[in-house]
């Protein structure tokens, strides 16, 4: 007998069903009926903000070298449920070898961003001259929770794509999946509760994008956004949302399941610089330092 | 009749202490909390929450300072919302009393003084006693007093009876809260008891806990001594005051107390006169659900005061 498996939401390290009780069916292209996936609600999202603010401050507290280790650990389980991956994204409508390809990009993904880790600080900070007795440096910090609308076209890569950098620099996330496809990400959700990742550092919601996004962009307790190409109305929308609590928005226009889709800028998209003034003593006739 | 009885006539009042049906009690609290309140009724129940707060600190730490700054977050509880209440009463130690009734003037807000040797209540009747005179000539308007629970568990009801007695009488015109520290209990029939120990020997308020101990005001406990406070009304028609303090920190946990005491006492209670909660955390998410409520968007604790 063939057992369907139920695609649940991710928050808090948990795999809720969604609070509003509903549920919408996920088909293929070739309208072959694969699954039920949860219709995911504003109290959903209310929840996964709660459950990623609160896992914010650890994450962020855990050393860089730890969280490299972390990420690293989530290539590692890709690696070992690539099989899985590869029928999902067939019965979504892949063939064989561009299933194959985007599985692999994912797991490559990971390991670049855990290589990432402990460089990105020495890149975007800096000690800086300045004409007073101070050392003035600026160093980067993560924004705190990101709000992120997961690409759209693909099942994978592309959310991998958009969560590893905001997580690698200390943010927590809440995810709006894929809405057509929204399988892999789940399946993906099981692959972090089982890798090191901490429960609420990724928070996973299905259901539609247009429902979620508005609470998500309005919520208070969600400093930026990262929103994959979606429909032009939506868009604004969640910009206007996001003025009251001045959210960081980055909407990305380029494919991000694109080879290029990865670098320096997408972490730096969800840092904060911080600059310091640190009074330094300056000894009567010695020689200002910066 | 108050404070005066005679140890066979304690005996035979305790004798009468009902005991408690606990799968009864969770049954009730299950229904209760099956409840949804929305809309105008959660906006009234928020605004009634706040005005019912002793907003506390009980900490080694505190300095007249934090004192001053509690004092001022009582009168200001979130200025971006019009019209709100403020809190019932600040409390605090007996030392910090005349700082918090200095800072608090004429602004309406209570005093209210732990005393007795709070938390553990282990000390000789002559320091509690001093403790009491100290915090009401500072100015205290509430005393919070702790009840020595050993005595009480080793069966000692006597001793207990009195205790609160003789504090009772001290405090005149102040009104008296006892605290059981139902979490050192063990029983729901041991809260019954100690309950009507305590109004019998003059309690204003009975209060759960000090907030030192877990598990603190749950939703059995209270409602058991609920129960006490109804089943003293019916008999005598004199209203009882409850404090439940301790774990109280959501504004969801704190509208449900609210509708327990609706069902149980009626609407004669819902008032600060009558019923407080004992918080520092909860002021602030009744705040936020507030604002969530005026502005529909979910709020974050990054624009509301720490306390």
């Amino acid at each position: 007998m063939e057992i369907l498996k139920t695609y649940k939401l991710y928050i808090g390290g948990q795999f809720p069903r969604t609070e509003s009780g509903r549920s919408y069916a996920v088909v293929s292209p070739s309208g072959q009926h694969l699954a039920n996936a949860c219709q995911g609600s504003k109290k959903d999202v209310r929840n996964a903000v709660q459950a990623a603010r609160k896992a914010q401050g650890s994450w962020a507290g855990k050393s860089a070298f730890n969280r490299s280790q972390i990420i690293y650990r989530i290539a590692e389980m890709l690696e070992a449920r690539k099989g899985q991956f590869l029928e999902e994204l067939q019965a979504l409508g892949s063939d064989l070898k561009s299933a194959t390809q985007e599985v692999e990009s994912s797991i490559d993904r990971c390991v670049y961003y855990a290589g990432w880790a402990d460089k990105f600080q020495t890149l975007l900070g800096s000690v800086n001259p300045v004409a007073s007795s101070h050392f003035n440096f600026s160093v980067p910090e993560a924004m705190g929770v990101v709000g992120v609308v997961a690409c759209q076209q693909t099942a994978l890569l592309g959310f991998i794509s958009q969560v590893l950098p905001a997580l690698i620099g200390g943010n927590t996330v809440v995810v709006i999946a894929n809405q057509k496809s929204p399988l892999c990400a789940i399946t993906l959700a099981e692959v972090l509760a089982t890798s090191d990742v901490p429960g609420g550092v990724v928070n996973i919601l299905t259901g539609e994008v247009s429902e979620m996004l508005p609470t998500l962009s309005a919520h208070m307790d969600v400093n930026a956004l990262s929103i994959a190409p979606i429909e032009a109305k939506l868009q604004q929308k969640a910009q206007e949302e996001a003025i009251d609590n001045l959210k960081r928005v980055r909407i990305f226009a380029e494919p991000l399941y694109a080879e290029s889709a990865q670098g320096l800028p997408y972490i730096s998209d969800f840092q904060e610089i911080k600059t310091t003034w640190h009074p330094v003593e300056q000894i009567a006739g010695g020689a200002g330092g910066y | 009749m108050l404070g005066n009885l005679s140890t066979p006539e304690l005996s035979s009042l305790l004798a009468l202490s009902p005991s408690i049906d606990q799968i009864g009690t969770n049954e009730r609290i299950t229904r209760i909390q099956a409840r949804s309140i929305k809309g105008a009724a959660k906006m009234q129940g928020l605004r009634m929450a706040l005005s019912m707060i002793d907003l506390t600190t009980l900490e080694g730490k505190d300095t007249p300072a934090k004192v001053r700054q509690l004092c001022f977050k009582a009168q200001h509880l979130h200025d971006q919302a019009a019209d709100l209440p403020t809190v019932a009463a600040v409390c605090v130690y007996p030392t910090m009393v005349g700082v918090a009734k200095k800072a608090l003037g004429n602004s309406g807000i209570k005093v209210a003084s732990v005393s007795t040797a709070f938390p553990s209540g282990q000390a000789p009747f002559e320091v509690k006693k001093l403790d009491t005179l100290y915090a009401l000539d500072n100015g205290a308007d509430e005393i919070d007093m702790v009840v020595s629970r050993g005595r009480f568990l080793s069966g000692d009801y006597q001793f207990v009876y009195d205790e609160i007695a003789a504090i009772k009488e001290l405090c005149s015109t102040a009104r008296l809260k006892v605290i059981f520290e139902t979490g050192e209990l063990d029983s729901l029939d041991q809260v019954r008891k100690i309950s009507d120990l305590a109004i019998a020997a003059g309690a204003d308020f009975i209060k759960t806990s000090t907030g030192k101990i877990q598990p603190a005001a749950t939703f059995p406990v209270v409602l058991t001594m609920l129960g006490a406070i109804k089943d003293h009304f019916d008999k005598t028609g004199q209203m009882i005051g409850m404090k439940p303090a301790g774990g109280i920190s959501s504004s969801k946990l704190a509208l449900q107390h609210l509708l327990m005491v609706k069902e149980v006492l009626g609407e004669a209670w819902l008032s600060n006169e009558w019923y407080r909660f004992g918080a520092s955390s909860l002021a602030n998410d009744l705040l936020m659900q507030y604002q969530k409520q005026l502005t529909g968007k979910y709020q974050s604790a990054a624009y509301f005061s720490i306390d």
